[in-house]
């Protein structure tokens, strides 16, 4: 069971609370906006990578369970 | 002074919660503007603010609850618990008890939103969210109208301090919201 | 195109014209005259009182079109009886909707089709309105275009007074923005909401205009199918390629002697397509393909180059929706694409962060290096911000322009440096060629 995120861009406003907590995984670009290094959350971060997904004031970041067996 | 179920013990805990109430009610406020403005400094990350923002919150239903309890428990005065949530359910300073009830009600919905937001969706947490402009002043006006500590010196120049942070604060907003535009 | 104008089914020895055999020089043709050219339009008899909810029946056509290769003449290239199949295959009662908003302004396929042979792409819409089994469908143009709607309106009425079309077609007019004519906006306009591009999934195949399975085709694809269904797949793959079948429409402009649309054979060599419009009225340096979201080539590299879908990326290009724009030597080609990006950066929806803010920086350094002289940096800011601003929008509008400026910096990387290091060269005096809608024929905001 893999876990995955993206960002959805249009409700996303550029409040970076994602890449204070998960900067392992996200950076912000020059106007504020995240950028994710890789899609995929490995097993050590995922409960950072929770915190995040719930602290995004727009609801904007989210994970999707993926199984191994797609792609 | 002993605790009983009659005298001014639990009088004194009623009084003493709903000031900490208001004050967790204020810092909440307060945070919630600061998220929405974007604030942000060297050590203090915005997931702090909003963070802050969230337990100041909870902290304040908690304190709500011990005020309820405390108020509904109370002998000397004969107020039902549903008062609490239903204006104009009790005899005892109906007007302004009333209103603690509205703001009552209006601070489980704003909390109770925000606990499932996930499922609700951000466009309509949003819409909902809009009454905390409203459910602040109102639990301002049940405290300054219930009357018992308003000729308190201390208390009066902390009720001061927090409409004065809360009147600049929304102000704030609302220009600066005004200003950045519907997107 | 040939002088005598045969219908495609009863000369198979003909190969083109095919969708434009019935046009007229004069006006739009009219229902009698599309049907003496194509014949009627070929609905398969119901039976009388059944209404199945379910898409048995939609065997036939999907089929037909599966086999003949029909793909999207939207600009993407997505196989047509795929993309009809995944509409059916969700439960519940299908919508149509035929895009003919045609945004990028260097494009006039689509509404030479709407305004001369409107028929066609009714047809077209009726019949795959049978095939998804749609009780709705939409014909969507832009809001502004007001003699167009007049003219549409002529032609689905006609139709009506003789109950040719089962399901009754819809005319809809969206604002008039550039990402207006991308599929979810279409679909959140259809749905009340303004003309921006909706993030996805869900996607209008899965969840569309009210929440329904809905099929949105290009108006020359829609055009493309209704020939299908009357002449067979085998028709359709007599001409074009193997793997690229049958006809598409182009439209030629820029340094030809005759631009105009032109109807080819899929795989068609850019060379011979800029030829039909009448060749080179200068010596040319380089040509566009595939509009504001496609790509440059130079001259010689494009002449041979097929176009195809494949062809064309193989080579470093896009086909995108059959635009060929020859740029001649003494245009600039840094200073054309310049102005391209500034206005596709105030087209931006303003949704998304990168497309916002990432396309007018864009904007700004390609018109420095264009226009002032890049001092030596330019080039290498637009290669740190197209990483920033490719595939981080909700829709593909940031995407089309990074796209282009990769192109241009591919295609002349001669010029780039000359501009970063010395300087504008005489080409940006020369009067703009690519169009750009003047600014009184623009929306601005969102209502």
């Amino acid at each position: 069971m893999r876990h995955q995120l993206r960002v959805n861009p249009i409700a996303c406003t550029g409040h970076g609370m994602c890449a204070e907590l998960l900067p392992e995984i996200i950076k912000l670009d020059p106007w504020g906006y995240p950028i994710l290094a890789a899609p995929d959350v490995p097993r050590h971060l995922l409960e950072h990578a929770r915190r995040a997904v719930d602290a995004c004031p727009t609801l904007a970041l989210l994970m999707d369970e993926v199984s191994s067996k797609h792609r | 002074m002993s605790f009983s179920l009659h005298g001014p013990g639990l009088w004194y805990a009623t009084r003493a919660t709903g000031l900490v109430t208001l004050l967790l009610l204020t810092g909440s406020v307060l945070l919630g503007v600061l998220t929405a403005g974007r604030f942000a400094s060297e050590r203090w990350p915005r997931f702090l603010t909003v963070g802050l923002h969230r337990n100041l919150s909870l902290m304040a239903v908690a304190f709500l609850a011990l005020h309820v309890g405390t108020t509904v428990v109370d002998t000397y005065t004969s107020i039902p618990l549903t008062a609490a949530f239903i204006p104009f359910s009790s005899s005892y300073k109906t007007i302004w008890l009333s209103l603690g009830a509205v703001a009552c009600d209006l601070l489980l919905a704003l909390v109770i939103t925000s606990l499932v937001r996930n499922r609700l969706g951000h466009r309509t947490w949003r819409r909902v969210h809009w009454i905390a402009y409203a459910c602040w002043p109102v639990a301002l006006a049940h405290g300054l109208g219930i009357g018992t500590d308003r000729s308190t010196i201390w208390v009066f120049a902390l009720t001061v301090c927090c409409v004065a942070m809360v009147a600049a604060a929304a102000t704030w907003r609302f220009v600066t919201g005004a200003r950045a535009g519907a997107r | 195109m040939t002088a005598i104008a045969v219908s495609p089914g009863r000369a198979p020895g003909v190969r083109l014209p095919r969708l434009l055999a019935g046009i007229s020089s004069y006006q739009p043709t009219g229902l009698v005259g599309h049907e003496q050219m194509y014949g009627p339009v070929p609905l398969p008899s119901r039976p009388a009182g059944r209404r199945r909810p379910g898409r048995s029946r939609a065997g036939g056509l999907v089929d037909l079109v599966d086999r003949s290769g029909l793909t999207g003449r939207g600009g993407a290239g997505y196989p047509t009886g795929k993309k009809m199949r995944s509409v059916i295959a969700v439960p519940g009662r299908a919508v149509v909707v035929a895009n003919g908003c045609e945004g990028e302004p260097a494009s006039a396929k689509d509404r030479l089709l709407l305004t001369r042979l409107p028929h066609l792409v009714l047809d077209g819409i009726t019949l795959a309105a049978q095939a998804v089994a749609a009780d709705e469908a939409y014909l969507v143009v832009h809001g502004r275009e007001a003699d167009l709607l007049a003219s549409l309106e002529d032609a689905i009425m006609e139709r009506e007074m003789l109950g040719i079309d089962p399901v009754p077609i819809i005319l809809a007019g969206v604002p008039n923005r550039y990402v207006s004519s991308e599929q979810s906006a279409i679909v959140q306009y259809l749905n009340g909401g303004p003309g921006r591009p909706t993030f996805s999934p869900p996607r209008p195949h899965e969840r569309g205009v009210k929440g329904r399975p809905t099929l949105v085709n290009n108006v020359e694809t829609l055009a493309h199918l209704a020939l299908i269904a009357r002449y067979g797949d085998r028709w359709f793959r007599a001409i074009g390629q193997p793997s690229a079948p049958g006809s598409t429409l182009v439209t030629v402009s820029g340094a030809v002697a005759r631009p105009g649309v032109y109807e080819i054979e899929m795989g068609t060599p850019i060379g011979q397509v800029v030829m039909l419009a009448g060749g080179p009225s200068e010596r040319l340096q380089a040509l566009l393909i595939g509009g504001y979201f496609g790509g440059w080539l130079p001259a010689e590299v494009a002449w041979q180059v097929p176009m195809t879908h494949a062809g064309l990326r193989a080579a470093g290009g896009a086909m995108g929706a059959g635009m060929v724009i020859a740029l001649p030597d003494t245009a600039c080609p840094l200073a054309e694409t310049a102005r391209v990006i500034s206005y596709l950066a105030e087209e931006s929806a303003d949704q998304c962060g990168p497309c916002m803010f990432g396309l007018p920086a864009l904007a700004d350094v390609l018109i420095d290096l264009a226009y002032q002289g890049g001092r030596s940096r330019a080039v290498d800011q637009i290669g740190s911000l197209i990483p920033l601003i490719e595939k981080r929008g909700a829709c593909r509008h940031p995407d089309g322009a990074t796209q282009l400026v990769r192109s241009m910096l591919r295609a002349f990387p001669g010029d780039a440096d000359w501009h970063d290091q010395q300087g504008p060269c005489y080409g940006v005096r020369r009067p703009p060629l690519l169009p750009v809608p003047p600014d009184d024929e623009r929306e601005w905001g969102w209502t």
